[in-house]
């Protein structure tokens, strides 16, 4: 027989199963509205024409609605940066987790989490009152608002992401292992490259990608600081118009439902299906070659 | 007599010599990357903070912008920004404690958790514009509250919400497994375990991780541009129906779009210092605070 307080204690379950689905209603009301809101553009314009059309003019008469430019743009900006964010933010990982004095790290992780915490339209001023004028003097081109600006801001964004999540990775790599190597007359460095890098490969990676993901997404700083020209990057320095600086940067003028504002919501959907498939491999990766232990060397 | 060393122990030495040097100088780039990431905070604190320091007086933290945002101050958009992080914090706080309940207290391992937690990883990965286009098109035009503190709240509530789960569930977990097992031992239901036992251990942790939201959603930019913020508002929010300026859209509108660009930098500055004493300000309270707690535990 069931008494009240098993009958509560029930009740309380169920409520916190249904809270804890909110996550993943509010993700499909996102999805939903997206595509309710960026659906119609098809209508003008195949699916084909809208991802690969190499014009982006959505204003003139008649209007382009070809975000390949964009789309290249983001693609660019997220390589750039990734270039200088891997190495950085792994370096990091490494010297917190395996390196630094104990006390000299729990310096450097607030620093790291605060460089996470800045906001990221204060890092895109920063890149337009300081870095783009430095560069424009530095290398003598027309404009420092430009593809490897916006990489370089951006690498302000995905380095913690990076390095914290790698950090976990390296450290939880058991301590046998590493003495296992050391015993063997294997250097630290040595140790590193060939045994704890490999036994965190995955964690390292889950890391990356994350890191990845969130440049792509990243809106501020794209839309102050890479220049806004919607034309495909030739050189590092060619100003380019990423996909969410065109969406933040023309939602306000749009026409309500006018063929430009559902175009800025497909362009939308493409975003949000590219990190959406950041974090389903990241997720991929963190489950199928979970570390366990010494088992999966 | 001295004895010679044998060829092969020559060798072994030089090698050894090699790897010793080649380990000294990984080992300083990886330390010169570790102050890179240093360097990068304090150059672009530091930069913010002279430029911005001039700018800040008592008139331009308790006055309104005035001249067509020229001169002035910016005491709406500290309201503003307030208003918009505490709402968002206020929303996602019980979502997220809730949902961090059920993950680490009654969930089993299985597919269903591992379908709430891709959900949950995923919604942390969406993108702030995306946000933005999510709050336009369902609470600003589908639910009709029009460009609103409210539809400004709740999207960057549903922002914060990952970052509230994960903080929250860090801190359940934090609880050692001894006190849900002395509580149940004495006939305490499950409930009555969580609710008096678990989540006041849990307590300071839980708004540790409030605190972090709080800044990471007063930060945000991208999503209130379509569903809260304005250019310009003379007057301070009276009602959640109002439009509001908002730190970080001041920044952004000043430096890209303002009447006067060059004239408006030291407002730009002024503005952005004011944002990240804000941010950082609430981020090393949380961090000395959770330091503390973790020695605490120990």
């Amino acid at each position: 027989m069931k008494n009240k307080r098993q009958r509560t204690d029930k009740s309380v379950r169920i409520f916190f199963f249904s809270v804890a689905l909110a996550s993943i209603a509010i993700l499909f009301m996102i999805m939903i509205f997206l595509f309710m809101e960026g659906i119609p553009i098809f209508k003008k314009i195949s699916i084909y024409d809208f991802i690969f059309g190499k014009y982006w003019y959505p204003t003139s008469s008649p209007p382009d609605f070809g975000i390949f430019p964009l789309i290249l743009a983001s693609i660019a900006v997220t390589l750039v940066s990734a270039a200088i964010s891997i190495p950085l933010g792994v370096m990091t990982a490494i010297y917190l987790a395996e390196l630094a004095h104990k006390r000299i790290a729990e310096l450097i992780k607030p620093v790291v989490e605060l460089l996470a915490a800045l906001p990221s339209v204060v890092i895109g001023f920063f890149g337009m009152v300081i870095v783009a004028p430095f560069l424009q003097e530095t290398f003598g081109i027309p404009t420092g608002l430009n593809l490897f600006n916006a990489a370089l801001m951006l690498s302000f964004m995905s380095v913690p992401t990076i390095c914290s999540i790698s950090e976990d990775a390296i450290y939880s790599v058991p301590v046998a292992l590493k003495e296992g190597s050391l015993a063997l007359g294997a250097t630290h460095w040595e140790t590193l490259i060939r045994v704890i890098i490999p036994a965190s490969i995955s964690g390292i990676s889950t890391a990356i990608i994350l890191g990845m993901s969130r440049a792509i997404g990243e809106t501020m700083v794209v839309l102050m600081v890479a220049g806004g020209a919607a034309m495909i990057p030739e050189s590092l320095f060619d100003p380019v118009r990423p996909m969410p600086a065109s969406i933040a940067a023309e939602m306000a003028e749009a026409p309500f439902r006018g063929d430009h504002y559902y175009a800025l919501f497909a362009t939308g959907i493409v975003l949000f299906l590219f990190t959406m498939l950041f974090n389903v491999i990241a997720d991929h990766v963190v489950h199928k070659y979970r570390q366990t232990g010494e088992a999966s060397l | 007599m001295i004895e010679e060393k044998s060829m092969l122990e020559r060798s072994f030495e030089r090698v050894h010599r090699r790897r010793k040097h080649l380990q000294r100088f990984i080992f300083m780039l990886f330390r010169t990357a570790a102050l890179v990431n240093g360097a990068a905070l304090i150059v672009v604190v530091a930069f913010i903070t002279i430029n911005g320091w001039k700018a800040i007086t008592w008139d331009f933290l308790t006055q309104a912008p005035l001249q067509s945002m020229t001169k002035g101050g910016i005491l709406p958009c500290i309201v503003g920004t307030l208003c918009l992080g505490i709402g968002a914090i206020v929303v996602a706080l019980p979502i997220g404690v809730a949902s961090a309940i059920y993950l680490n207290e009654y969930a089993r391992p299985g597919r269903l958790l591992r379908l709430i937690r891709l959900g949950i990883s995923n919604l942390a990965g969406v993108p702030s514009v995306v946000f933005g286009l999510f709050g336009l098109a369902f609470f600003v035009i589908w639910l009709k509250m029009g460009v609103s503190i409210i539809a400004g709240v709740l999207t960057l509530a549903a922002l914060t919400l990952p970052v509230i789960i994960g903080s929250t569930e860090e801190a359940l977990k934090s609880v050692p497994n001894t006190y849900r097992e002395a509580s149940l031992a004495l006939g305490a239901t499950r409930w009555q375990t969580i609710y008096r036992v678990v989540l006041p251990a849990a307590l300071p942790g839980i708004l540790t991780g409030a605190i972090l939201g709080l800044s990471r959603a007063a930060g945000e930019t991208a999503p209130i541009m379509f569903t809260a913020a304005v250019f310009y508002t003379p007057n301070l929010p009276a009602s959640p129906f109002d439009k509001i300026m908002a730190l970080p859209y001041h920044v952004y509108v000043l430096a890209t779009a303002g009447t006067n660009i060059e004239a408006t930098r030291p407002l730009q500055y002024g503005t952005s210092l004011v944002l990240i004493a804000l941010v950082l300000g609430m981020n090393l309270a949380a961090i000395v605070w959770r330091a503390r707690l973790r020695k605490k535990m120990k």
